[in-house]
């Protein structure tokens, strides 16, 4: 007599336009410009590390300044095991996930013992010891840094790609590089929502909203604040190998920049709308827009990203999806339950049912 | 065998001893009343019993096994449910989510098989208008119903209900204790503290009075109301 649906009109539409577009992007090397994939490489790495983020904070609660960590523990983990073990690097992505998530259990079982501020003070500071932790590290250029040796940068498929696509070495790392992106953002995408479509979605949006409460209807906020920090740990770790693999060359001040990595990322994520899965996408895209206007203003362009995060925050909380979604009530990625009577009792019959 | 028993249970807080060497028992299917004065540790009994707060000293047995030192979550899957005196809906999920949640952890069921008993509750506690409503815009009497619903959804032996005919209107209250009497009336085991005493007594089988972290009063709700003690203290009346 019931039934519960998810879906609206406006996500289907989605749906489509998603796939439209998705093919649109796979099929991209084949007619954009080498520095065009590039851009779309920094745009979807982007929106991979600002999806995590928001999964953390906007659903987990966990206000983390502390993710760079994680970017660099990846793009290390990738140097070394091409530059030490000569592993292919595409292989060596998984691996800096996992190097990751292992190097998040110790750091979650210190910063779950904060709350709040401290807890995001507490995951920065793990982040500046593993930097200089790694700064130390002479066979991977210590503080200056290194090169991914020419043999680990012949990865599985450049050679493919540069002979059908006619283009040199370099350009079809960079294609290889991008559908890689591509790949990791639509699997962070999807895996997140239908994360969120799960009961641990619903007990997550429950934890946040009343920890107390949660605990008493029978659910395990811990066991979701571990979750929640080592699938983010998990997805930055890859994010930050592949960033690296595709830059080719890397140093601890740049691999574990709290600016490029956390700053943005949180900036993305807060005028996009935090809490939502549209949020980062919306976010990203102004992200980039600004970053290409005022490139040529130097550090006058970090002013203006922080003024206008802060105005963001002030007047639209929910960010610029918050506003559209509030006016309009559209869902791109519906996660709402929605209870409907069945067809057959919409009307209060007095008489037979026709059904 | 009674499905909860307390014994010798003491809680401080600094120098305040606010649950002070308690013992009863709530033999199954019985409603139990707690009444007592602001202040008497009636909540916080509450919260020993569910987990929220861990006991000093004394055992907490549910349904023959030592819960003592046992999380709310466990506790709540071993079938505890309760409500808050100061309602804690999950406000940015829907009135039905509320419930979902609470059925598909609280039972450790999935979440398609608990839709058609969360539609049920709803129903009953006559909150099913208001089921894809944000649980934060609902009104007061609507909150305490849904704590109740809520409560409900994770299928518990035993319900534990604080306060939640407290700032109700007459009409709204005697519509909340037909909805109480139906799920006593059904075998679950209810305890409730409650200020609203004509409401109480209207359901409960025996009332239980606290006083300073103490028991000083078990029994028919006639006797422990017409006993001098319970007079003086709870009623302030001076005799």
């Amino acid at each position: 007599m019931y039934i519960v649906e998810t879906r609206t009109k406006a996500s289907r539409i989605a749906g489509i336009a998603a796939l439209v577009l998705l093919v649109a992007l796979i099929a991209a090397p084949l007619f954009a410009s080498r520095s065009m994939i590039q851009d779309l490489f920094f745009i979807l790495t982007m929106l991979t590390l600002a999806q995590f983020w928001n999964l953390l904070a906007g659903y987990g609660g966990l206000v983390s300044v502390g993710q760079h960590a994680f970017v660099g523990i990846g793009a290390y983990t990738l140097f070394g095991a091409g530059i030490l073990w000569g592993m292919d690097p595409i292989a060596a992505l998984l691996i800096c996930g996992v190097v990751a998530a292992i190097i998040a259990v110790p750091t979650a079982f210190f910063a779950f013992r904060l709350a709040g501020a401290y807890f995001a003070i507490g995951t920065w500071v793990v982040a500046e010891v593993v930097r200089l932790l790694v700064a130390q590290w002479q066979t991977l250029g210590g503080g200056s840094g290194t090169s991914l040796p020419p043999q680990a940068r012949d990865f599985i498929g450049v050679e493919t790609i540069a002979t059908l696509l006619d283009v040199r070495t370099a350009a079809a790392r960079d294609i290889v590089t991008y559908w890689l992106a591509l790949a990791l953002a639509v699997a962070t995408i999807g895996g997140i929502y239908w994360l969120l479509r799960t009961k641990r979605g619903l007990a997550l949006a429950a934890v946040r909203d009343n920890i107390e409460a949660a605990k008493s209807v029978g659910v395990d906020a811990v066991r979701m604040k571990w979750l929640v920090f080592l699938v983010s740990a998990f997805g930055t770790g890859i994010a930050g190998g592949l960033i690296y693999l595709q830059k080719g060359r890397v140093s601890p001040d740049a691999a574990f920049s709290v600016t490029d990595w956390t700053a943005f990322v949180i900036f993305i994520v807060v005028i996009g709308g935090i809490g939502t899965v549209e949020g980062p996408i919306i976010g990203v895209i102004v992200f980039f827009l600004l970053q290409s206007l005022l490139a040529d203003y130097g550090s006058a362009y970090l002013i203006v990203l922080g003024a206008l995060g802060i105005v963001i925050m002030l007047f639209a909380p929910r960010g610029i999806w918050g506003l559209i979604s509030a006016r309009t009530g559209i869902q791109l990625f519906p996660i709402r339950r929605r209870l409907r009577r069945a067809a057959t009792s919409t009307k209060p019959t007095t008489g037979e049912r026709h059904g | 065998m009674p499905i909860l028993s307390l014994q010798n249970v003491s809680k401080s807080f600094g120098a305040l001893k606010v649950t002070d060497d308690v013992s009863f028992d709530v033999p199954q299917g019985q409603a139990l009343g707690i009444i007592g004065p602001n202040g008497a540790g009636k909540s916080t009994l509450f919260n020993l019993i569910t987990g929220n707060i861990a006991a000093d000293r004394g055992t907490v047995i549910f349904d023959g096994q030592d819960v003592t030192r046992v999380s709310p979550m466990q506790r709540c899957l071993a079938g505890v449910g309760r409500s808050f005196q100061i309602p804690q809906p999950f406000s940015n999920l829907t009135v039905f989510e509320n419930l979902v949640v609470a059925a598909a952890h609280g039972q450790a069921r999935r979440e398609k098989d608990v839709a058609d008993m969360c539609a049920t509750i709803l129903e009953r506690t006559e909150l099913i208008d208001r089921a894809n409503d944000p649980a934060g815009g609902l009104s007061l009497l609507q909150r305490k119903r849904l704590e109740l619903a809520r409560a409900m959804a994770t299928r518990p032996k035993l319900l534990l209900l604080d306060e939640i005919a407290g700032g109700l209107t007459e009409g709204e209250c005697q519509a909340l204790i037909r909805t109480i009497r139906a799920i006593h009336a059904e075998g679950t085991t209810i305890i409730w503290i409650e200020h609203v005493l004509h409401a109480l007594n209207s359901v409960v089988e025996r009332l239980l009075v606290l006083d300073f972290g103490r028991v000083i009063g078990l029994g028919e709700p006639a006797a422990i109301m017409a006993s001098r003690e319970v007079r003086e203290i709870y009623l302030g009346i001076d005799i």
